[in-house]
């Protein structure tokens, strides 16, 4: 443990800050805030997943009981929701962009969107009045499927006369299939990933204010990111000026990225809230989350990957359509092309790639983000592409990995497809979770399972990741609209405790304690006198938010740079009044101490001598101790590793069973290892909740027919075993804590190793493939096709 | 509007509600007690869990009015004073939680099994939890703690 720290430093699980309010129901969600006058409001959404508005009759409406206002698209004349990247089509032809409103304007495009606000006194009121609204709809042909939607017969947006926003790639195609050419063997595959939603446990809520005084709105939201969703509706959709607008998210129950994107209840509380000069709360339903949040993944991928004779991976060619919803998110573009392609090489030397990517428009909600977002859907096409090359050339799982890794000393390492990967050790993981799994003793389990009438499987994943989205001027080269760094305010207080303003976001990843555990360690002062404060514009000077397992290693890198400030000062301070020179001033254990002396001053007495500077070196610094820094990294961190699925199958019933799951992750660093495993096993359980049971379901007329927990599988606790979790550290190599991101290496790695396992528990039936979610009637149906 | 009076946390309280008014709206709203948390709308998710008359129940699947002259208790109501609960303390210790929404109500749950089984398995655990789904921790954490909060419950 390094000097100075307690048991509360840099690797100690410490407990977390913020369970105690958790565990008594003082929690603070944007549901329990009240403001004085408050209204409340129901939003009236489409029925219909593509349709003309004719008309909308709202009068009976507005008279009804308590109600104090109803606007429509019509009222509402403001910009239109912004996406955050803009992705070019191969040909240089920027992305189809088509207008996003708030309020639909004339149209709605699937079932859930937006189409009048309705304010009343009370909730029952406004959703009474709701009723007594009358829509002229025209529906309209709906496009649901992507591949209906690619033949363009039925447009989502008629103004951009096709639904396809971008056609993009990366890599030579010419070369890549000059390299198909000559292969020994090629595995071919069609590959769907499965449509999710996100389901975060709280509902998505916003509560917009007003001040009439000030002429500033305050919009309290569910999300992960409160300033960029100051910039996105303050710029772009409603024209409030920052210094006007306050975005406040504070205790926020889950987001797994579906919390990250300006959503239109936001813009349309705040916008509504100044027309009335009232505060407005409105409150997601779970079946209005269900339409209304971005779903995930949705993409249709065909796959092939060349080998050589000795099963040596020569090349990679993927065609995939995303699937965008009706409109683009404010991430969407990004996901299947920068999150997705690029992570193609995976953990193997892989020498050249070719990935086409088309995004696509149907009559369904937006698609963006989910924990992993791309690289979870770049992971199990990979890994399921080379658990089939295995078994079509005979060599074992493990062997054709080990065959196609990169070797630990070659780092950083090129890949063909734009990334640098600056350290990993593939090889680690993988023995590491050989042990941990067992794997020796799988022939004997597996016989014995036989002769239970169970067929037993073993699936692998060595993945790779990349987070930490990275330098600002790349991404900006890439078409993000926004930075990508992280900032940080370390505020020293008179007595010495201190205040992070820090600009990521915590909804569920415990940085009130792994924040606080890093400026113990490095002020070397009880974490008890460090208070972490996030989540308000009013209060934190700027940031990006948590998203992309980012907050560690961007947001924490910007709280040490913040603290190395402090100090820079501090020792300064300490060699005046210990008439020294800054120099000679070494700082351990919260006391800076002139070398070679016994004489020293404690961080606390610094902080009041900055605060009180009665003997100061004024003619060289002005008092007070509070410094701010922005942390702009000069590369994404690529945490990895390897997960194995040990699964059982009852052929009769196709009824899956996890019996093991073991993840052996490089997250680099670990502060606090209690919530890195935390953070492993919420990711995992949704990975395998994405293998084994939830599906997003449409009919052909763009009705959602998951929109419930009756209908939409969610992972519960018996559908799940304890997991075996452990980690190997290879360092960050330009990050200066080595840490690499650990929130979303559950979600990427785990469901390729579950339909390995699955696919090797039924490979002597004659089993090649089953899709996800594997439902005991998938895989029912997957074996009765084998047999016949 | 009817009244309704009953006992929450060991305090008689009382307030006029409309007939439709749900149990949790009667506690978050009225009582302004907003531990209690809603996570669903069609009692799947257990964020709501509360004990009435000492047995587990979905306050967003009862009316106000039924609970009428009830023993309620909420998340609010399980501590003693700045002590937690041994089944509070014992999520703490195990990192049960993350985001904490569905925390009050598995919380309440786990009272409850460990109330009727001072000594389960993990199987038993984990199919007593069966109504309440968490999206953050995998469970897993959540299985220890129930299993250590039922052993210093005085299992
Ligand atoms: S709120 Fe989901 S079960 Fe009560
Ligand atoms: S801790 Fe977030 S849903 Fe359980």
């Amino acid at each position: 443990m390094p000097d100075g720290a307690t048991n509360t430093g840099i690797g100690a699980s410490v407990k977390r800050v913020e369970d105690k309010r958790f565990l008594t129901g003082k929690g603070n969600y944007v549901d329990d805030i009240n403001r004085p006058g408050q209204t409340y409001a129901y939003i009236l959404r489409s029925p219909h997943a593509h349709a003309k508005i004719n008309s909308i009759d709202t009068s009976a409406a507005k008279s009804a009981s308590g109600v104090v206002a109803v606007f429509t698209g019509e009222d509402m004349q403001v910009g239109s929701i912004p996406c955050g990247w803009q992705v070019d089509s191969a040909d240089g032809t920027p992305m189809r962009e088509p207008g996003h409103p708030a309020l639909a304007q004339g149209k709605v495009r699937y079932v859930g969107d937006q189409v009048a606000i309705v304010i009343a006194d009370t909730l029952d009121q406004a959703k009474d009045a709701a009723e007594k609204i009358n829509v002229d709809y025209t529906p309209l042909k709906a496009v649901v499927d992507l591949r209906d939607a690619l033949a363009d017969t039925t447009l989502v947006h008629d103004e951009i006369e096709t639904n396809i926003s971008y056609d993009w790639a990366i890599g030579d195609k010419a070369e890549v299939d000059a390299v198909f050419d000559g292969a020994a063997h090629v595995t071919k595959m069609d590959i769907v990933n499965n449509r999710l939603i996100p389901n975060a446990m709280e509902p998505r809520a916003a509560i917009g204010d007003f001040d009439r005084a000030s002429g500033e709105y305050t919009l309290y939201t569910t999300t992960q990111n409160p300033h960029v969703i100051r910039l996105l509706m303050g710029a772009f959709v409603l024209s409030i000026p920052e210094h006007k607008l306050r975005v406040v998210a504070p205790d926020v129950g889950g987001g797994f990225g579906s919390k990250i994107f300006h959503y239109a209840e936001e813009a349309i509380t705040t916008w509504a809230a100044g027309q009335i000069a009232r505060p407005i709360k409105w409150t997601a339903e779970r079946s209005e989350s269900f339409i209304t949040d971005a779903h995930g993944r949705d993409h249709l991928s065909h796959a092939e990957l060349a080998l050589d004779a000795n099963g040596k991976f020569l090349g990679l060619r993927v065609e995939t359509a995303a699937n965008m919803g009706a409109y683009l998110s404010t991430f969407a573009s990004a996901v299947p092309t920068y999150l997705h392609a690029t992570l193609l090489a995976g953990v193997y030397t892989t020498p050249v790639i070719y990935c086409n990517i088309k995004a696509v428009f149907t009559n369904t909600v937006p698609v963006d983000a989910y924990r992993g977002a791309g690289r979870p859907e770049a992971s199990y096409l990979l890994e399921r592409l080379v658990d089939r090359a295995a078994r079509e050339t005979g060599l074992d799982q493990v062997d054709i990995r080990r065959r196609n890794f990169i070797p630990s000393d070659a780092f950083p390492y090129q890949t063909p497809v734009a990334l640098a990967y600056d350290s990993g050790d593939y090889e680690a993981t993988l023995s590491s979770a050989l042990k941990l799994a067992e794997v020796d003793g799988f022939a004997a389990r597996k016989a014995e399972a036989a002769g239970r009438g169970k067929k037993r499987g073993l699936g692998y994943s060595t993945y790779i990741e990349a987070c930490g989205v990275a330098p600002s001027a790349v991404a900006g080269a890439l078409g993000a609209r926004a930075g990508l760094y992280e900032s940080a305010e370390v505020r020293v207080h008179p007595t010495g405790s201190v205040t992070v303003f820090t600009g990521s976001h915590s909804h569920g990843q415990g940085h009130e304690t792994t924040f606080a555990q890093l400026v113990s360690d490095q002020l070397g002062i009880p974490i008890e006198n460090v208070d972490i404060s996030h989540g308000d514009t009013g209060k934190v000077q700027f940031g990006m938010g948590t998203y992309g397992s980012r907050s560690l290693a961007v947001g924490g890198e910007a709280i040490v740079k913040a603290t190395d400030k402090i100090i820079s000062k501090a020792k300064k301070i300490a060699a005046h009044v210990l008439e020294a020179s800054a120099e000679d001033i070494e700082f351990a254990g919260g006391n800076f101490t002139v070398a070679g002396t016994d004489r020293s001053m404690a961080f606390g007495e610094v902080a009041l001598t900055a605060y009180v500077p009665h003997n100061f070196p004024h003619e060289e610094l002005e008092p007070g101790l509070d410094e701010t820094a922005f942390y702009d990294p000069a590369n994404f961190t690529f945490p990895g590793g390897c997960h194995i699925c040990e699964v059982e199958v009852d052929p009769d019933t196709g009824t899956v069973e996890v019996v093991s799951f073991t993840a052996v992750d490089d997250v680099g660093r670990v502060i606090n290892p209690m919530i890195v495993e935390g953070q492993v096993h919420g990711g995992v359980a949704q990975g395998i909740g994405q293998a084994l049971l939830e599906g997003c379901s449409y009919d052909e007329d763009g009705q959602l027919l998951t929109g419930s927990f009756m209908d939409y599988a969610m992972p519960r606790a018996h559908n799940l075993p304890s997991f075996k979790v452990a980690t190997e550290e290879t360092l960050c190599a330009h990050n200066s804590l080595g840490v690499k991101g650990c929130g979303e290496v559950g979600a990427i790695g785990s469901p390729p190793a579950v339909i390995n396992a699955v696919v090797d528990a039924l490979a002597d039936m004659g089993v090649t493939d089953v899709a996800m979610p594997a439902t005991p009637q998938t895989v029912w149906r997957a074996i009765q096709t084998a047999k016949s | 509007m009817p009244t309704v009076s009953m006992t929450v946390n060991g305090k008689a309280v009382s307030g006029e509600v409309e007939s439709r008014t749900l149990l949790v709206q009667f506690i978050r709203e009225h009582l302004e007690l907003t531990g209690t948390h809603v996570g669903c709308d069609t009692s799947q998710c257990g964020a709501c869990v509360v004990h009435v008359n000492g047995e587990v129940a979905k306050s967003c699947t009862m009316l106000a009015v039924q609970a009428e002259g009830a023993n309620v208790t909420t998340i609010e109501g399980l501590a003693n004073g700045d002590d937690l609960h041994p089944m509070q303390e014992a999520f703490r210790n195990n990192h049960g939680l993350q985001c904490g929404f569905c925390t009050p109500g598995m919380v309440m749950t786990a009272v409850d099994l460990a109330n009727k089984n001072k000594n389960p398995s993990e199987q038993q655990i984990r199919e007593g939890l069966e109504g309440n789904i968490c999206r953050c921790t995998g469970y897993h954490n959540i299985v220890k703690s129930v299993a250590e909060g039922a052993r210093n419950m005085g299992g």
